[in-house]
């Protein structure tokens, strides 16, 4: 019996499903290279405008049967496909050089789109690079019709299986039929891909990215396809396979069952009070976070209002957005960051230069702090929207004591200038920092002192403690939220919180990890903010914490220095917690 | 007729820059003219009827474009190009 492997990929649409596999064979079209002889050169051409013909029909009934069973608006993937097919410069310079150098078409074709891919690939654009697979998957039917192959018929898959294929175009994906095919694996491809998308809209759950796997796989294995952490898991044990059924079942349960809690308050069952509050970026995802029982808005990110229509919103547009969000919170409250953007889209003509590193660039309040003109407008719109007095004000990326006194400066000039103007405001309007870089961490002390609360911003604390991009896939690995430097720095930062009497909540994507809720709470954090999906699963892990308890615990988690059995305490303590239950997210 | 030429400077406004999809829509919009139409970006010239051309300007959010209409119908072709780029081609 073959062993278990756990093959890690990129989840590109999410569910489970597990079956036999349905292999799609690599197909390596071996192309040979072929001198023609002068008589033969006519023809070649003709052979080759034939197959463009052919492969322009294909390509056309593939669109007609997409706009008809998934959604007219994906056909417009297959129009680029057919330009690409009748690009007239790629057709002439094979037609001139099949004429020039006499050699095959399939050759001459092959080695012209090569070309051209390799521009593309050279982009630093990934989103753009993910287009190449579209020329590929064109240039890859067209050689087919040239050499006579079909790619196998996907209908003709005889029982329910799981398609594994080094890659899949869009075209494949309208041919499978939902009762054959239950979910698929590619070793190629990205979250954006077209396939990724179509696989979203059809339900199908998908990883993408798998590297070299399917030397491992032969046509009959059996996988499971966990679409939501992009997971392959290859001849997996009877254990491994009724721990997914379970958690098939359990997901369903449990969101029925975890969607009845979020009218309960987020608190220890020792009566310590955990607010359990949302994150948003919309204002249409208030009615979101208030369905599923949000205490609050931890994090608005302002910049939405910009990304939403690529320029500055006005002071109008801000104050009638920031009112709404504390209109519909009140009383519960709301706290609205600070515009975190990149100085290219905050100071609009100002610069038009391109950071190498922006991460570590000229952005958020750095930004802000050098076009006051521009910060101010913003300041002034969310101190008129504070008059209830459930508003709150965060600044992002501050680094250390001398910018937040600067930030302050600013804050405290539009406070003047509104009074002076007889336009009410909440006098005692809290103002908070995100604590994201690690500087600020470890002045957490004198930051106290300067503002009323802190939110610790876990994704950017970790990249810049562990010095990992960690969309950069070579290094992502290293991207380790419970290292246990992050975690002495979480600890540092709430100690010098309460030492200085203000509350300190977090409002990274740690907030929503199942596995560090008690760790936190234990840890003496104040707060959670969460996207609202998660504060059902969130509440009720908190409401099973006895706080004393979770603070031994967090106690020897932090004398813990190695990574992984960091990571196995919390497991263990989870699993403690509620049995051998999968630890699930909602999304 | 046809000695002269027109052209324009555009910048590429959607996220996504002029990936294969609005690489498609200005192909489709271009290939209804009879003018011979070029982009330029830094020093590459390509051919605004080839979508392949188009997308090897890998022409990412914010970059600048120089559209170079000749022939006939440029005026118009050039007028219904720039406003096809201020449109971000209906995307974000």
């Amino acid at each position: 019996m073959k062993k278990e492997i756990l093959l890690s990929g990129i989840p590109a649409s999410p569910g489970i499903t597990m079956g036999e596999v349905f292999l799609l064979d690599k197909e390596e079209i071996g192309i040979k290279k072929r001198r023609l002889e002068k008589t033969e050169v006519e023809k070649e051409i003709q052979r080759f405008e034939n197959a463009l013909q052919r492969t322009n029909e294909e390509l056309q009934v593939i669109k007609e049967r997409i706009g008809k069973r998934i959604d007219p608006e994906q056909t417009k993937i297959f129009d680029a496909q057919l330009l690409i097919l009748e690009d007239e410069v790629i057709k002439g310079e094979v037609e001139r050089r099949i004429r020039e150098e006499k050699i095959n078409a399939e050759w001459i074709y092959k080695k012209t789109i090569e070309k051209t891919v390799n521009s593309i690939s050279s982009s630093r654009d990934e989103y753009l690079k993910e287009r190449v697979y579209d020329i590929e998957a064109v240039s890859e039917r067209l050689l087919s019709n040239l050499l006579g192959k079909r790619r196998i018929a996907l209908d003709k898959i005889k029982r329910k299986a799981v398609l594994m294929a080094h890659s899949l175009s869009p075209g494949d994906l309208v041919n499978i039929r939902k009762e054959k095919i239950s979910g698929f694996a590619t070793e190629v491809g990205g979250g954006t891909s077209h396939v990724a998308l179509l696989a979203k809209s059809l339900g199908f759950p998908a990883v993408v990215g798998l590297k070299d796997a399917l030397r491992r796989i032969d046509r009959g294995d059996f996988v499971i396809i966990d679409g939501d952490r992009g997971l392959v898991i290859l001849s997996p044990t009877e254990k491994t396979v009724y721990q997914y059924e379970k958690r098939q079942k359990d997901l369903l349960k449990q969101k029925r069952k975890l969607f009845r809690l979020k009218s309960l308050p987020g608190e220890t069952e020792d009566g310590r009070k955990i607010e359990i509050q949302a994150n948003i970026e919309l204002i249409e995802d208030i009615e979101e976070a208030l369905r599923y029982g949000a205490e609050g808005i931890g994090l608005y990110r302002t910049e939405y209002l910009y990304l939403a229509k690529s320029e500055l919103p006005s002071a109008q547009e801000q104050k009638k957005a920031y009112q709404t969000i504390v209109d519909k919170m009140y009383p519960n409250p709301v706290i609205l960051r600070t515009f975190d953007l990149g100085g290219d889209k905050f100071a609009g003509e100002k610069t038009d230069m391109v950071e190498a590193n922006p991460f570590l660039g000229w952005r958020a309040i750095r930004v802000c702090l050098d076009v006051p003109e521009l910060f101010k407008v913003q300041l002034r719109a969310m101190l008129e929207a504070s008059v209830r007095g459930n508003l709150k004000i965060m600044f992002p990326m501050v680094s250390g004591v001398e910018e937040l006194k600067e930030a302050k400066s600013v804050l405290d000039q539009v406070k003047e200038e509104l009074e002076s103007q007889g336009i009410g405001f909440d006098q005692t309007i809290e103002l908070g920092i995100m604590m994201e870089i690690p500087s600020a961490c470890l002045m957490a002390d004198s930051l106290a002192t300067e503002c009323d609360f802190f939110s610790i911003g876990t994704n950017d604390l970790i990249q810049y403690t562990l010095a990992v991009d960690r969309g950069n896939e070579r290094v992502a690995h290293f991207y380790q939220s419970f290292h246990p430097s992050v975690l002495r720095l979480i600890k540092q930062t709430v100690e010098a919180a309460h030492r200085n009497g203000i509350w300190v909540g977090l409002c990274g994507e740690m907030a929503a990890n199942p596995l560090a809720t008690v760790l936190l709470v234990g840890m003496g954090i104040d707060e959670l903010s969460t996207s609202p999906l998660s504060i059902p699963q969130i509440k009720r892990i908190v409401r099973s914490v006895n706080f004393s308890q979770a603070k031994e615990f967090a106690q020897k988690v932090l004398e813990t220095t190695d990574l992984q059995h960091i990571k196995r305490l919390l497991e263990e303590d989870y699993k403690r917690r509620f049995g051998a239950e999968e630890i699930i997210c909602l999304y | 007729m046809g000695v002269s030429l027109v052209e324009r400077e555009v910048q590429i406004k959607n996220k996504l820059g002029l990936h294969a999809r609005p690489a498609a829509m200005v192909v489709k919009s271009v290939s209804r003219f009879k003018s011979e139409i070029r982009f330029i970006k830094d020093d590459l010239v390509v051919n605004g009827k080839s979508i392949l051309s188009v997308m090897g300007l890998a022409a990412e959010k914010g970059s600048i474009i120089k559209i170079r209409v000749e022939g006939e119908d440029e005026d118009q072709a050039l007028e219904e190009l720039v406003g096809l780029f201020e449109s971000k081609f209906g995307e974000e």
